[in-house]
């Protein structure tokens, strides 16, 4: 058992990584070109030449085309005019059509933007060559900083939440199916009858689970280190305090959960639906700015959301106490009323 | 057999428990998905640091939050304010406006902006900063290029295929379906039938008169039963809820999703025969079957996007096929010709499985 406790985690923690990304690379795009002309070469050109993307070629028709997204080969067709040279000359005015797989709406949305901002670079470059003396280019220059992750890579965002993740789900796991084991076995029976007072029985439980799952997130931390290459921009230690105090929540909850169940299966199953909502409302994966008012309430109630934003705060922006101590003193208020509520529910229903 | 049907009905409406969860389940994702779960961008704080603070800055900046996107957090007054703000995670932009703003458009022709994006979230990042962009090229080409108007302009036509409104549950329903049939099917059948074995109640069935194959077929058929209403309670809600329709066919799609069952089935039985103990079926079955499938198979994460040993992993996993044939008969009302692979594959899995667990299955009576 112990072996997969620490394994699993990391194993998870390396896969899910690599998993959980939702950048946009590698468009796959078929062009159908109706003009062949240089113009219309050189934006072609400029599409394959793109980081973005990946150019697959030319289809003679639309329809083709079409059916290529819809057989799964492409996920963008860039169609160009008969005449587009020839229009941009002499009417100063062509058109292309951009189609995309739109069943992920949100990837979508995203390469139509990517396809747009390469077009309308193109359309900048021409109109400078082309007129030099009347245009000098946008009168307003636009330059971007990107702070705390220059290279905007993706993964060194997702491995702190990542990291909460794995934390919760073993010491949700472990408290709640660990005390139903006993449920199922009727030993626990046999403790109740034993002089050892209710709440030493549960400190027995949850203190080996809270230093499991302690052990997993140093673990953890040195993977992000070592493997990912991820710098703790704040204080460790602080982190780990943040850590150790929302692990006594997380377990109160799995105690919660094993009061209302009397097999392992029912645990493991409401274990896992209040955990997916919580991982899904999280943050983690989409931001919850983006949530809807009503959901963005309910998330108070969500102990993945607060470290989720503390754990980047402090492991990607260096932030100290007093940036997020609010949240802090929720989350603290919160633990203790979740343990306190789960202890009395317990005594009730092994007495 | 019907005896076994009727025990393993009755014990699976007296766990009241799991029923919520299996029932409920999917309702509450689909719920999630459709309203609250999503990857766009709207109401970002942004903070806006002016140093010029004339028409053209105010302009701009009233255009920015005008726009849905944005969200004026408030008005910075130094350089420094940055920094602390972005670390209590308060604002996700700036945007720096040159001194003399105005003055240096007319004048020199060029005005500078610059844009600071907290970028612990790359992909919001990105997002806003094209967004950002986007606003001020279109205040560009409005307001300032009239006297000299651009010679030269493309104009894009976009068109989203399958999806025109871009909504997210369209992505996440087939792997809400692939994954609910999944933990019916296989989970819970191999669950079902090491329960007996662990009760050792399964010695006893087998020394009687009845085949076991009748035994297995008993027990495993009310939660085909299941997956099967499962199934039809999505779609349906799906389909008056969000809008999402089948646009193939659906005797197919129920037929494809048949095929899916009872691959899940064989599944199930495999595992039943490699466990001893039910923690041991969950366990096999949650982190070798169903983490694997949900974080692997397409379901919220694009394969496309992972690296190759990842991509070869997920092939493996008969979720990603049949969620490619629920995508390919839902959403792009294609026929059978464009995923008889995919066909063929479940297919093929489906007879490994049942030959593995006849195998196993003998060994273990030989025993």
């Amino acid at each position: 058992m112990l072996p997969i406790i620490i394994l699993i985690p990391v194993l998870q923690l390396l896969v899910l990584s690599y998993t959980a990304t939702f950048e946009i690379k590698n468009i796959r795009l078929v062009v159908v070109d109706h003009d062949h002309s240089t113009d219309s070469r050189n934006l072609i050109n400029k599409f394959s030449g793109s980081r973005f993307y990946k150019y697959l070629g030319e289809e003679s028709s639309y329809k083709q085309a079409e059916n290529d997204i819809a057989a799964g080969k492409t996920d963008q067709v860039l169609v160009i005019e008969p005449d587009f040279e020839k229009k941009l000359i002499t009417e100063g005015n062509a058109s292309v059509q951009v189609v995309t797989d739109a069943i992920n709406g949100s990837a979508a949305s995203l390469m139509a933007a990517y396809a747009v901002s390469i077009i309308q670079g193109f359309n900048e470059n021409i109109v400078v060559h082309k007129s030099p003396l009347h245009y000098h280019g946008l009168p307003i220059d636009v330059s971007s900083l990107f702070w705390y992750n220059p290279e905007l890579n993706y993964i060194t965002y997702m491995v702190p939440g990542i990291l909460v993740l794995l934390i919760t789900i073993i010491a949700m796991f472990l408290s709640s199916m660990n005390i139903v084991k006993e449920k199922e076995l009727s030993t626990i029976e046999q403790l109740n009858v034993t002089p050892i007072h209710k709440l030493e029985f549960i400190a027995g439980k949850l203190i080996p689970f809270w230093i499991i799952a302690m052990v997993d997130l140093v673990i953890g931390l040195l993977l992000a280190r070592f493997w990912f290459g991820i710098i703790i921009v704040g204080s460790p230690l602080l982190l780990l305090s943040v850590a150790a105090v929302y692990l006594v929540l997380v377990l109160a909850l799995g105690l919660f959960v094993s009061s209302l169940t009397e097999t392992m299966q029912q645990a493991m199953f409401i274990s896992w639906f209040v955990l997916v909502i919580f991982i899904l409302m999280s943050g983690l994966f989409t931001p919850i700015e983006s949530m809807p008012v009503w959901a963005q309430q309910l998330d108070k109630f969500n102990p993945l959301a607060y470290f989720v934003k503390i754990n980047r705060m402090i492991m990607l922006k260096g932030a100290v106490f007093n940036d997020f101590r609010k949240d802090f003193f929720i989350l603290a208020g919160y633990a203790a009323a979740m343990l306190t509520f789960s202890i009395l529910k317990y005594r009730k229903t092994s007495g | 057999m019907w005896a076994f049907v009727k025990k393993e009905f009755l014990y699976i409406f007296r766990d009241y428990r799991t029923m919520i969860i299996l029932f409920g389940m999917p309702l509450v994702q689909i719920m999630l998905f459709g309203f609250a779960i999503t990857n766009d961008i709207n109401n970002a704080h942004i903070a806006v640091l002016d140093n010029s603070k004339d028409v053209v800055t105010r302009e701009i900046t009233q255009k920015l939050l005008s726009s849905h996107y944005f969200i004026l957090d408030r008005y910075l007054k130094s350089y420094q304010e940055i920094k602390p703000a972005f670390r209590r995670g308060e604002i996700k932009e700036v945007v720096v406006f040159q001194n003399d703003f105005a003055k240096k458009i007319k004048t020199e022709g060029k005005a500078h902006i610059q844009l600071i994006l907290d970028a612990s979230d790359p992909n919001t990042a990105n997002i806003l900063d094209a967004y950002t962009k986007g606003i001020i090229n279109t205040y560009v080409f409005h307001n300032l290029l009239q006297g000299r108007k651009i010679p030269l302009h493309i104009n894009v036509q976009n068109t989203m295929l399958y999806n025109q409104e871009l909504k997210s549950v369209f992505m996440f329903v087939p792997g809400i379906i692939t994954v609910i049939l999944m933990l019916i099917s296989a989970m819970m059948t191999s669950i079902t039938i090491v329960r007996e074995k662990e009760l050792g109640t399964m010695e006893a069935l087998l020394v009687s008169p009845v085949k076991p194959a009748i035994i297995i077929i008993g027990k495993v058929i009310p939660y085909v039963v299941l997956s099967f209403i499962n199934l039809v309670i999505i779609l349906l809600l799906s389909q008056f809820v969000f809008g999402m329709p089948i646009r193939g066919s659906a005797p197919l799609l129920l037929a494809e999703s048949l095929l899916f069952l009872i691959m899940s089935l064989s599944l199930g039985i495999l595992i039943s025969t490699a466990s001893k103990t039910q923690q041991q079926a969950m366990m096999l079955s949650m982190f070798v079957l169903m983490l694997p499938t949900i974080l692997l198979s397409g379901f919220i994460f694009p394969i496309e996007n992972m690296p190759l040993a990842l991509r070869l992993l997920s092939d493996i996993m008969p979720g990603k096929w049949f969620i490619i044939i629920i995508k390919n008969i839902m959403l792009k009302g294609v026929g059978i010709a464009y995923f008889w692979k995919e066909t063929l594959i479940i297919l093929g899995m489906t007879i490994a499985f049942v030959v593995m667990s006849i195998k196993r299955f003998n060994i273990r009576l030989d025993e």
